[in-house]
C-alpha cells in the first residue's frame, strides 16, 4: 500500500479512521447522523480529534447544522485551513462547498468532472491534520461522488468503513438495499445500519406515532447480515437545534460579540441535553469498539 | 479566502468534459489551457460544436406530440418530490380524456414505479420505440427501475452514462400524444437537471414545481434550486410545503416535526419572488400508500392531506391554463 503515494494518500496519513456515512435515499438524515456522529465522537474522549467532509456538493447542508453557516475557507502555506466547530480548541474540524459560495442562495451546477476535481481538491487540499475520525457525509445516490470518493481514497482503503442510514419506509429501504449493494461493489466494510425517523412522540400525549412506519431497518439488518445499531426517533428538538443554528448566533453576538468558542461549546452542551444524543451514545460507542478492531458485537461486518 | 468560480453556462459543458471546459458554445471552445488534451478539442476547435446536439432533432419530433412538460424539483432528498409526482399523475389522469406520461430521471434511486404500484413491470420494445408501463389507460410511466433485473441492484454511473438513458428517454420513448409530461427528478443540480434542461431546451419546458418541507435546511437547498432555474431560465410555478405540520391520531394536536425555524416555504417564496401553491400536512397514511403502490388521494378523498393535494393541483392546472 505505501508503494503508491498519491497526494490524497499523503494527506490522508493522519487520519486513522475514515467513516462514510451514507444511504441511497435523500431526507433521511444522512447529514444530521453525520453531524450526531461527530459531536459523539468528538464528547467521547477529551482528546478525540474529529473532521467531518460535506461532499454533497450540490446541497450542501453540513455548515448550517454546526451553526457555521458564512463562514470562510483560509488558504495556508499547508493547505486550505478547515472551519473550526469549536473554535480555539480545533478538535473538531468541518469542510464543505458551503463554506466556498459567495452567497447561500448559489447554487452549484456542476457535472460530474468538476464534482470529481471538487472532492480531490477536498481530499488532498485540506490541512486536516492529525484526526482520529473523519466523518465523510455523502449525497444521496450511488453517482459521481461516491466513486470519486472511493477512486481517490484507494490508497487508504484499509481505513475505509461506512455507516448506512434509511428510514423505515418500503420506498427508503429500498434505496439502502442499492446503497448495500455498491458498498459490497466496492469492497467497502459496513460497520452497520442506524434506522432514523423511527417513530414521533406528540409532545402532547406522548403517543408515538410512526410516521414513517417502523421496524423497516432492523428487518433489513436481519436478511442482510448487517449490524443493526440502533434506531432513531424523530426529535424534534434536535431538528431546531440543528435548523435555527443561527438563531443562537445574534443573542449571543448582542452580549459579547468576540466570543466565538463559548457558542460552539454550547452546541455541544444543548446537543448533549437532547434525547437523541443519549440514543446515539450506546451506537457510537458500538462503532469506537469496531473501529478499533474489536467487531460492532454480534455479526461481523460484511464480506465482499 | 477560497471561492467557487461561476463563469461559464453550465449548460453548454459536455457531461465528459475536462473539469475546466469552457462550454462547447463558448467562443474560447477549443482554445483554452483546459481544452489541451481533450479528445474533442480538434472538434470544438472547428467550430461544428456550435451546432446543436444530434440527438436533438429526434426530441423534438417526439415531443412535439406533448402539449406540457412540467418539472418536479427540490434541491433536497426525501421531501416528497416522486410522492408529489405520482399524485400529480393520479390527479391529471382521473380525467379519461387527459393522458399524462410520468419520466422518473432519478437513476440512481428510481422510486416512482413503487409508488405507483408498478414496479415488477418490465418495459417494451417495439417499432416505434420502448412503450412506457401503463398504471391505467390513460398514465404512462417510464423509469430506469423498469430496466433493473432486481431491485436492490444499484446503478453506479457517472454523468454521461446517465445523460445517454435520459436521451433515450426522451427520444426513444413511443409517448404517443401526451397532455401532460411529469418528469420527477433526482434531488441536487447535476448531471442529471442539466441534461433534461438541456434536451427540452428547444421543445421548451412549461414550468417547475418545486417541493420543500419546512425547516431551514431544507429550504437552503431550495433557494439553490431556484437559483438553478432561474440561471437555465426555467419558469418556476410555485412552491409546495410538504410534511407541514402533523396531526396526532391519538389527541388531534397539530405538532410541528419539521418546525419552519425561519418562516416555512411561505416566506422562503415571497422573499424569491415566486408564487407559493400551499401546504401539504404529514399524514403518515401518504407514506404507506407510496409503500404500498395505491393513491392517496383515492384512499383517504376525505383526508385534510388531499384536500390540500387537490386544491395545489387545481393551483397548478390553473397556472397551466386549464
Amino acid at each position: 500500500m505505501a508503494a503508491i503515494e498519491t497526494p490524497v494518500a499523503k494527506r490522508l496519513k493522519t487520519i486513522k479512521h475514515v467513516i462514510i456515512v451514507c444511504s441511497g435515499k435523500g431526507g433521511v438524515g444522512k447529514s444530521s447522523v453525520s453531524v450526531q456522529l461527530a459531536l459523539s465522537l468528538y464528547a467521547s474522549s477529551p482528546i478525540a480529534r474529529v473532521g467531518i467532509l460535506d461532499v454533497d456538493l450540490t446541497g450542501p447542508s453540513i455548515p448550517r447544522m454546526l451553526g457555521l453557516d458564512g463562514r470562510g475557507v483560509l488558504q495556508s502555506s499547508e493547505g486550505w485551513v478547515p472551519v473550526y466547530a469549536d473554535g480555539s480548541e480545533t478538535r473538531l474540524g468541518c469542510m464543505s462547498v458551503g463554506f466556498l459560495l459567495k452567497r447561500r442562495e448559489d447554487s452549484v451546477v456542476w457535472r460530474g468532472p468538476k464534482k470529481n476535481a471538487m472532492i480531490r481538491q477536498f481530499l488532498s487540499d485540506v490541512r486536516w491534520g492529525e484526526l482520529d475520525y473523519l466523518v465523510i457525509d455523502t449525497p444521496p445516490g450511488t453517482s459521481d461522488e461516491h466513486l470519486s470518493l472511493l477512486e481517490h481514497m484507494a490508497p487508504v482503503h484499509s481505513r475505509l468503513s461506512a455507516v448506512i442510514v434509511t428510514t423505515p419506509q418500503a420506498v427508503a429501504l429500498m434505496d439502502a438495499m442499492k446503497c448495500l449493494s455498491f458498498t459490497r461493489t466496492v469492497n467497502l466494510p459496513v460497520l452497520g445500519l442506524i434506522e432514523n425517523m423511527s417513530g414521533y412522540v406528540c409532545p402532547c400525549c406522548g403517543e408515538v406515532s410512526n410516521v414513517f412506519s417502523t421496524g423497516g431497518g432492523q428487518e433489513m439488518a436481519r436478511q442482510e447480515g448487517l449490524t443493526f445499531l440502533g434506531s432513531l426517533p424523530v426529535d424534534t428538538e434536535l431538528v431546531t437545534l440543528l435548523d435555527a443554528a443561527e438563531a443562537a448566533m445574534p443573542e449571543q453576538a448582542a452580549d459579547e460579540p468576540p466570543r466565538r468558542t463559548e457558542r460552539t461549546f454550547r452546541l455541544i452542551d444543548q446537543y448533549q441535553q437532547t434525547s437523541s444524543s443519549k440514543l446515539f451514545k450506546p451506537i457510537v460507542e458500538r462503532l469506537i469498539n469496531a473501529l478499533a478492531g474489536g467487531g460492532v458485537g454480534g455479526d461481523e461486518t460484511v464480506q465482499a | 479566502m477560497i471561492a467557487v468560480q461561476h463563469a461559464v453556462d453550465p449548460l453548454s459543458v459536455p457531461s465528459d468534459a475536462p473539469e475546466h471546459c469552457p462550454g462547447t458554445e463558448s467562443e474560447l471552445a477549443g482554445k483554452t489551457e483546459a481544452c489541451a488534451g481533450c479528445a474533442n478539442q480538434d472538434i470544438c476547435a472547428s467550430g461544428q460544436t456550435k451546432g446543436p446536439d444530434p440527438a436533438l432533432p429526434f426530441v423534438r419530433e417526439r415531443m412535439s406530440n406533448v402539449k406540457r412538460k412540467v418539472l418536479v424539483l427540490s434541491g433536497k432528498g426525501g421531501v416528497g418530490k416522486s410522492t408529489f409526482t405520482a399524485q400529480l399523475g393520479w390527479a391529471f389522469s382521473a380525467d379519461d380524456s387527459v393522458q399524462t406520461g410520468i419520466m422518473d430521471v432519478d437513476i440512481c434511486g428510481p422510486s416512482i414505479p413503487t409508488i405507483l404500484g408498478i414496479a415488477s413491470e418490465q418495459v417494451h420494445a417495439s417499432s416505434s420505440g420502448w412503450s412506457p408501463v401503463y398504471v391505467q389507460d390513460n398514465l404512462g410511466v417510464m423509469s430506469v427501475g423498469f430496466m433493473l433485473p432486481s431491485s436492490k441492484d444499484a446503478i453506479m454511473w457517472r454523468g454521461p452514462k446517465k445523460n445517454g438513458l435520459i436521451s433515450q428517454f426522451l427520444k426513444d420513448v413511443d409517448w404517443g400524444d401526451l397532455d401532460y409530461l411529469l418528469v420527477d427528478t433526482p434531488p441536487g443540480t447535476s448531471d442529471e437537471h442539466l441534461s433534461i434542461v438541456q434536451y427540452l431546451k428547444e421543445s421548451g419546458i412549461d414550468g417547475a414545481v418545486v417541493i420543500t418541507t419546512p425547516q431551514e435546511v431544507a429550504l437552503q437547498d431550495v433557494r439553490r434550486e431556484i437559483d438553478f432555474c432561474r440561471k437555465v431560465g426555467i419558469r418556476v410555478l410555485g412552491v409546495v410545503e410538504n410534511m407541514s405540520g402533523f396531526v396526532c391520531p391519538s389527541c388531534k394536536t397539530e405538532s410541528q416535526i419539521f418546525k419552519p425555524s425561519t418562516g416555512g416555504a411561505k416566506r422562503m417564496a415571497a422573499e424569491m419572488g415566486v408564487d407559493y401553491l400551499g401546504a401539504v400536512p404529514l399524514d403518515p397514511r401518504i407514506g404507506k400508500s407510496a409503500d404500498y403502490g395505491v393513491s392517496f388521494l383515492d384512499e383517504y378523498p376525505d383526508s385534510p392531506a388531499s384536500a390540500a393535494y387537490m386544491d395545489i393541483i387545481d393551483k397548478i392546472k390553473q397556472i397551466l391554463g386549464e
